[in-house]
């Protein structure tokens, strides 16, 4: 437990900062589970949710930005202190990223029409369930200085990456065998990447976590298994039964 | 729009009274201290105003040309201020420079142990040492066994002896207060401790310096039991022999040898007299050396002036 | 390819390049060093290196020791009685022992200049005082002190404003003029090394500003040691940092590690102000 600083307010400051982004944080898990839930019972209300409370996620990340630039014009921080500010920037980026993504699953609630097969749409959840896992254990990382915890996010993209990949393979099946799925399984496919970028957000504040605490970047290259700018490719070409 | 603060309820007047109470002691106070400025000062205006009514109307070119005589109208302090004045300059030339080197010695170069304590303790007490002692010291030291006789050399080093622990102890002080800055800067460029002693410490004491010097020859012009100890003549009726001479080396030094008196010792004969009009040529001898002391402060202070401005 | 969230880059202004910090050949080493007021202890077991051409600072909190062991490189405490010495601090290239008693302080401060923290300028000239350093060396031709005036007061950054007023008195200067003219007279005679004691502590944020500026210009041609109690500055002038705390050494390393990612939790907690 570190020494708390001579100027207390200083301590307040920090503090506030960091339940600001928590805060932020939670609003984006909200939003998550709130966008895929509405896609797959096709929810309007549950959709406009989502938009609603993007307006929050805005306001707190400007919060945040104010409040960080103010803090570092008072206060002088040096060392951990100006890491832990401005991971509280990089981190409220990132949700404010996230937050636009679940928008843009909500926005497609509307778009989907009648023609919803479960199976696809299972698929989506799990990867959904996924994302929302990496994104509850990253903030909780952040809110307890949590190493380990980070560094478990940053490996476990991997799996999102490549079950986006697998995801998109059978979409592409379906697709093939009746046409009738081809606007459904779009959506589920936009959908798809949409969920797999909010994992990759995921790890960028795992990255910023794990830099808050050690004071350098992670050395190694993020371990990718997501192929789905290639995936299909060869199916097209040649076309299976 | 903000309203400004209200009066406080009993806060106000207490401050009123003390405020009141403190002018009112200020200023009994300022005419209590008036009132004994006054009664001192006036006191000692009563005294010189009175022997200047004396001595003042006596005075002339005569008076100040004339040799001593046994007759009241034609006496005259000629050898008396001449050996005044050269008494004073052969105890400024021997005090000063012995002085100021025993004081930055003391100051700068002594170990600080026991030994060092020791005299310094013993300086300033031979600054309470009454003056017939150095006479008596000087009429055995001097005047018999170095036989050196009874000539203003001798009354100079008397009266040097006598202001050395002033001059001393003022140079110590002098060099002690300057700032701890400036001798560690002097130290700091690399300079040994004779370049900062005369490059630095002595030009910023010379002031403090001076006014010790002051102080003693002040001290000195009036001296006349040491003087009259190692046997300052009283009936003077030649003059040293003068200084400046037309063939080179152009300087002599003889008067230094030659028998003299003063003006102390001169007002001290002729008011044991009987007669007045010795009594009176006595008073205007009086105002003389009054006049030069304050010529010799008044340059000293001069010069002390001019070396401070330079400093700023 | 994926959105990396970035905080914005400020550009940094074009400044001279950044020098390879440690690789630098080293001017001053110290060993082991110790020093003692009389009976007290103030210093123990210190060891670090100063490295030519480069800007040293020692920070930490009041009492920790800085200004003792800045004092000890020009033997600044012989003028005290009862000090006393222990290691070694083993100049380059003459390698000599700076504190040992066979060294006498006058060499030593011959080849090692200071720069105190309130300004001491002598009450003399301005042309007087930056001449100082070199009539103590017995430097006296009046063409080459000429020359070494005005060389050492356009290092200080003050030729400019004292060209026409040389023979004027230093006490003429602001706070921060006279410091300059300081630094002017400890540069003069071409120290190998310049010692600089909280040098801006004292002045304006304006004129401290100009001293760091000048400080960062001065380092290329003379090695500096500087103490300071405002961590800033010593993030900003320097380019190793020694921070010190009750009479030992703490941690010593490049100024740029010190100040985002402190190896001792100590200097960790004394940089971000959670000290006490």
């Amino acid at each position: 437990m570190m020494n708390e600083h001579t100027a207390k307010a200083f301590d307040v400051d920090l503090q506030e900062l960091a339940r600001l982004v928590a805060e932020m944080g939670g609003l984006a898990e909200k939003q998550v589970a709130d966008a895929v839930g509405a896609l797959a019972r096709r929810d309007a209300e549950r959709a406009r949710r989502v938009l609603e409370i993007d307006a929050s996620v805005d306001a707190l990340q400007h919060e945040i930005e104010e409040k960080a630039v103010l803090t570092i014009a008072r206060r002088q921080p040096m060392a951990v202190d100006l890491r832990e500010i401005v991971s509280a920037l990089r981190i409220a980026n990132d949700l404010e990223r996230i937050g636009d993504l679940a928008k843009n699953i909500a926005k497609r609630v509307a778009l989907t029409g009648d023609f919803r097969p479960q199976k696809l749409i299972r698929g989506v959840e799990h990867m959904a369930a996924m994302v929302l896992g990496q994104l509850k254990k990253v903030l909780d990382s952040y809110g307890g200085r949590d190493l380990v915890k980070a560094m478990m996010v940053w490996k476990g993209d991997e799996e999102i990456d490549a079950l986006c990949t697998s995801l998109f393979r059978e979409l592409i099946t379906y697709m093939m065998e009746d046409p009738r799925n081809i606007t459904f399984c779009i959506h589920l496919m936009f959908t798809a990447k949409n969920i797999e970028r909010m994992g990759d957000h995921a790890t960028n504040i795992a990255e910023t976590v794990y830099f808050m605490i050690e004071g350098h970047p992670i050395a190694d290259e993020r371990p990718k298994g997501d192929t789905t700018t290639i995936a299909g490719i060869e199916e097209l070409r040649s076309p299976s039964g | 729009m903000s309203t400004e603060v209200s009066k406080s309820s009993v806060e106000g007047i207490d401050e009123q009274r003390l405020v009141q109470k403190a002018n009112r002691q200020d200023l009994r106070f300022a005419v209590t201290g008036f009132l004994v400025l006054v009664v001192a000062m006036a006191a000692l205006l009563a005294l010189v105003a009175d022997f200047m009514i004396d001595g003042v109307p006596r005075i002339s070119v005569d008076f100040l040309t004339n040799f001593p005589s046994r007759r009241p109208d034609q006496a005259g302090i000629l050898s008396a201020w001449v050996g005044t004045v050269l008494v004073m300059l052969t105890t400024a030339a021997l005090a000063v420079p012995i002085g100021m080197a025993a004081g930055v010695y003391l100051e700068e170069y002594a170990p600080k142990n026991w030994m060092t304590d020791i005299i310094e303790i013993n300086v300033t007490n031979l600054a309470g040492v009454p003056s017939i002692i150095y006479g008596l010291l000087a009429l055995g030291l001097f005047v018999q066994t170095l036989r050196l006789g009874q000539t203003i050399l001798v009354a100079g080093m008397t009266l040097a002896l006598l202001i050395l622990p002033i001059i001393i102890v003022a140079t110590r002080e002098a060099l002690r207060s300057i700032p701890l800055e400036i001798r560690e800067a002097a130290y700091g460029l690399g300079a040994d401790k004779w370049q900062v002693v005369r490059m630095y410490l002595l030009p910023a004491a010379r002031p403090g310096i001076l006014t010790g010097a002051i102080v003693g020859m002040s001290r000195a012009i009036g001296e006349t039991a040491p003087i009259i100890t190692i046997g300052a003549l009283t009936f003077i009726a030649f003059l040293p022999p003068a200084p400046l001479q037309p063939e080179p080396p152009f300087i002599n030094f003889e008067w230094l040898n030659s028998p003299f008196t003063v003006l102390p010792i001169q007002m001290f004969n002729w008011i044991s007299r009987p007669q007045a009009g010795f009594h009176v040529a006595a008073a205007a001898a009086g105002v003389i050396l009054l006049l030069l002391t304050l010529l010799m402060n008044g340059l000293a202070i001069y010069i002390r002036y001019k070396i401070r401005r330079g400093q700023k | 390819m994926d959105e990396k969230t970035q905080v914005p880059v400020v550009q940094p202004t074009t400044e001279t390049p950044a020098k390879p910090a440690a690789e630098s050949p080293i001017r001053a080493r110290v060993v082991d060093l110790g020093f003692f007021y009389g009976e007290k202890q103030a210093l123990k077991g210190l060891n670090f290196v100063v490295h030519d051409c480069q800007v040293t600072a020692l920070i930490g909190p009041s009492g920790c020791g800085k200004s003792t062991l800045l004092r000890a490189f020009n033997r600044m405490h012989d003028l005290y009685p009862g000090n006393r010495y222990q290691g070694e601090i083993i100049l380059y290239p003459e390698k000599i022992n700076v504190v040992s008693p066979d060294v006498d302080p006058m060499l030593v401060r011959l080849k090692i200049g200071m720069v105190f923290q309130k300004p001491n300028p002598f009450p003399k000239s301005i042309y007087e005082n930056v001449a100082a350093g070199l009539w103590v060396r017995g430097i006296r031709k009046r063409s080459i002190v000429d020359e070494r005036v005005e060389l050492a007061l356009r290092q200080a950054a003050l030729w400019d404003e004292v060209k026409d007023r040389l023979r004027t008195s230093a006490y003429g200067l602001s706070g921060g003029q006279q410091q300059r003219l300081c630094i002017a007279r400890a540069l003069a005679p071409e120290p190998e090394m310049l010692l600089l004691d909280e040098p801006t502590s004292a002045l304006d944020p304006i004129a401290t500003s100009r001293i760091e500026e000048l400080i960062a210009e001065l380092a290329p041609m003379v090695t500096v040691v500087i103490v300071t109690h405002n961590m800033q500055q010593a993030a900003r002038v320097s380019d190793h940092t020694a921070f010190m705390y009750l009479g030992e050494l703490i941690e010593f390393d490049i100024t740029s590690k010190i100040f985002t990612t402190p190896s001792d939790r100590r200097t960790q907690d004394y940089i971000t102000g959670r000290f006490g």
